[in-house]
């Protein structure tokens, strides 16, 4: 007790160096044992077999560097008395409240930025490349914050339902001839049936479980893709899968006999840009009709009760709420739009393989979903762009761009462990809203 | 007309046995209490009332239905409404949104109403009514419990332990608003207490429970002048 707060004097009046010291030398220790043998020692190709190289000097360098960061890091928290986890807390939560209070624009801002994008760079393709993948992204983040931000279900099997509707839109297009647009609502119910499916059995499990559970389902659809070769085609993939028209308006140079193109019927010179920006179009569309939709079904009884049922189980079952009824609905309803996502996916491709289908998507979207702050779909949209977008601009980093998507969730994690925008605002007001809400603690 | 009925209705926990053939019947209008110390299986009644955990012998009816193997939720729909222990608010929806959900099975057309009544009971749900429910005094938590339970327009309330922990002030105000209920809208109300002085006080009939059976009953004024009640329950403060 005494030299405790002993210690908390030493550090008022100044630095305490053996303090620093010692926690240094602890780091160095751990990187020490970490870096033996993953610096230390290098498997090299030789005649006759596998040599080993050893990288003494290596590992005394990250050991060094370790031990001075962290001595730095000490002395600097003990001068900067860095604010209590509460206060920091308190003042993120006012940033949220303040971004949620400033939604009404903000959510114009974007929308209005969004439907610019390809206006503006309509000649850089990289650039609305890019911003179509965020927004698939985007699309995939709010369909999954229904299952697990609005209903509270843990899915880390998210990418089957995307999956399924990549592969319904695929094989319909390509054994029946159908339009993306008659296809479109086939993926979305196919997933959406596919949600049931899985969800009947499942959905009586809790938490971890649930989890488990989802994390083995989206495994299977993906093993049952990559293996029924007769249907799927296996690892090969599917490819030649027709481009979505434009109120029957092709976009090809030289289309089909009978057939009118976007660039002949709008008198326009040909551009390949042009479908492109399409696309991107058409993605913005499905992710403001997904946008739409949870905030509509926020306010109706059903979307009511999958937040109910995500805070006290037994309480909605006391009310007369149908536990497994509702959370199958947040389950289809999610993976409904997983396979309008997934449709999409597969026409702006033009191929699909289960190597898009893998548990790294899962973890992507669910990533999301959790760093923007459960059940927040601004929250949604500033996590895709950060780490979609961000991915992309640091692609020239190549190996490292993995090390900053890494850094970056452990920061957000550490200064924002509730995601970025966990700010919840009621439903349904009556008459003037009063500031109270604002309360959060 | 006997609203509910419980007749030889046996529960367990895995091996122990919680209620050893409990026979209870509540007539419709009528304030009924159980009091009993505490682990008597008072709650695990109420909860097995609402089918969770379901009897394992016995039969639960409700006006006349046999509810015994019935979901809870299914229960619920018929007309029971349960303010549960430890009150179950959400506390991270808002005051109206918790009022919202309690009229989950209601018909749409008469939440309107029903809010303004509820408002009119408990006028400090009104003011509160933006404010999320997590923030609530403890006493204005099982206001909205109650009130949230009285949103479904439920034929029978069952409240467990409504003044757990509270102030007596706000415990008077409570019970007085209760007896309100039963007189203004002929509520039948079967209530779960400790506190045995204030609920045989409100109740026009008593029964008292002791290690999972009924030893006691009685009009509420006859078991508030027993005198094994007065020794067990009400001597030593009330």
């Amino acid at each position: 007790m005494r030299t405790s707060s002993g210690n908390a004097i030493g550090v008022n009046s100044g630095f305490d160096f053996l303090a620093a010291l010692k926690e240094a030398g602890m780091a160095a220790g751990v990187a020490l044992a970490l870096s033996f043998t993953i610096i230390g020692m290098r498997t090299t190709g030789q005649q006759g077999g596998l040599g080993v190289e050893f990288r003494w000097n290596a590992v005394a360098i990250a050991v060094v560097l370790v031990f001075i960061g962290r001595f730095l890091l000490v002395l600097w928290r003990q001068r900067a008395k860095p604010l209590a986890s509460a206060d920091r807390d308190r003042m993120m939560d006012r940033v949220g409240a303040m971004v949620q209070h400033w939604s009404k624009y903000l959510g114009a801002a974007l929308f209005a930025g969004a439907v610019a994008i390809p206006l503006i760079w309509s000649d850089n393709r990289y650039v609305v490349d890019v911003s179509t993948l965020v927004l698939t992204y985007i699309m995939l983040g709010w369909g999954l914050n229904i299952v697990v931000g609005l209903a509270g279900l843990l899915d880390l099997g998210y990418v089957a339902f995307y999956a399924v509707g990549a592969y319904s839109y695929a094989l319909i297009a390509l054994h029946f001839g159908w339009s993306f647009w008659i296809c479109l609502p086939l993926a979305g119910i196919l997933a959406a049936s596919f949600g049931v499916l899985l969800g009947f059995p499942v959905l009586r499990l809790r938490g971890d479980y649930l989890a488990i559970v989802t994390l083995g389902f989206g495994e299977i659809i993906r093993i049952i893709l990559l293996n029924w070769y007769s249907f799927t085609k296996g690892p090969d993939g599917l490819s030649g899968i027709p481009r979505p028209s434009f109120f029957g308006l092709e976009f090809t140079r030289s289309p089909d006999d009978g057939v009118t193109a976007f660039h002949e019927f709008f008198n326009i010179e040909y551009s390949s840009v042009h479908r492109v920006i399409f696309l991107y179009y058409i993605i913005l569309a499905l992710a403001l009709l997904t946008n739409f939709f949870t905030l509509r079904i926020r306010k109706l009884p059903v979307g009511r009760a999958w937040e109910a049922l995500r805070e006290d189980e037994i309480a909605c079952r006391s009310l007369g709420i149908n536990p497994t009824n509702t959370k199958l609905t947040a389950f289809a309803i999610g993976a409904m739009f997983a396979g309008f996502a997934g449709s999409f996916f597969a026409t702006r491709q033009g191929f699909i393989s289960p190597e898009s289908f893998n548990f790294g998507e899962s973890a992507v979207i669910l990533a999301i979903v959790v760093l923007g702050g459960m059940g927040s779909q601004v929250g949604v949209v500033l996590a895709a762009v950060v780490l979609i977008g961000g991915t992309e601009l640091f692609r020239e980093l190549a190996l490292y761009r993995m090390l900053a998507f890494g850094i970056l969730m452990v920061a957000i994690m550490v200064w924002r462990p509730r995601g970025l925008l966990a700010h919840r605002e009621p439903t349904l007001l009556l008459g003037s809203a009063t500031e109270r809400t604002g309360g959060d603690r | 007309m006997t609203m509910l009925s419980v007749a030889g209705v046996h529960t367990f926990y895995g091996n122990i046995e919680a209620l050893r053939g409990v026979d209870i019947e509540v007539g419709e209008g009528e304030i009924v209490t159980l009091i009993g110390a505490n682990g008597a299986g008072k709650s695990t009644l109420l909860m097995t009332i609402c089918g969770n955990p379901a009897a394992a012998r016995g039969q639960i009816a409700f006006a006349g239905e046999n509810i015994t193997a019935m979901p809870t939720f299914e229960i619920v729909r018929r007309g029971i409404a349960q303010s549960p222990e430890g009150r179950r608010i959400f506390p991270r929806m808002s005051v109206l949104e918790n009022l919202q959900m309690g009229a989950t099975t209601a018909p749409p057309e008469h939440f309107g109403a029903d809010l303004e009544q509820a408002f009119t009971l408990f006028p400090i749900l009104k003011a509160r009514k933006d404010q999320r429910a997590g923030t609530l005094s403890g006493g204005e938590q099982q206001m909205l419990a109650i009130a949230r339970a009285l949103m479904s327009r439920p034929r029978l309330l069952l409240l467990d332990e409504p003044s757990l922990g509270l102030a007596p002030l706000v415990v008077r105000q409570i019970f007085d608003t209760l007896k309100r209920i039963n007189a203004e809208q002929g509520m039948t109300i079967f209530l779960v207490e400790q506190n045995a002085y204030h609920a045989l006080k409100l109740a026009h009939r008593g029964y008292v429970m002791v290690n999972g059976r009924i030893t006691l009953s009685g009009s509420g004024a006859d078991l508030l002048a027993m005198p094994e009640v007065r020794a067990a329950y009400l001597e030593g403060g009330h």
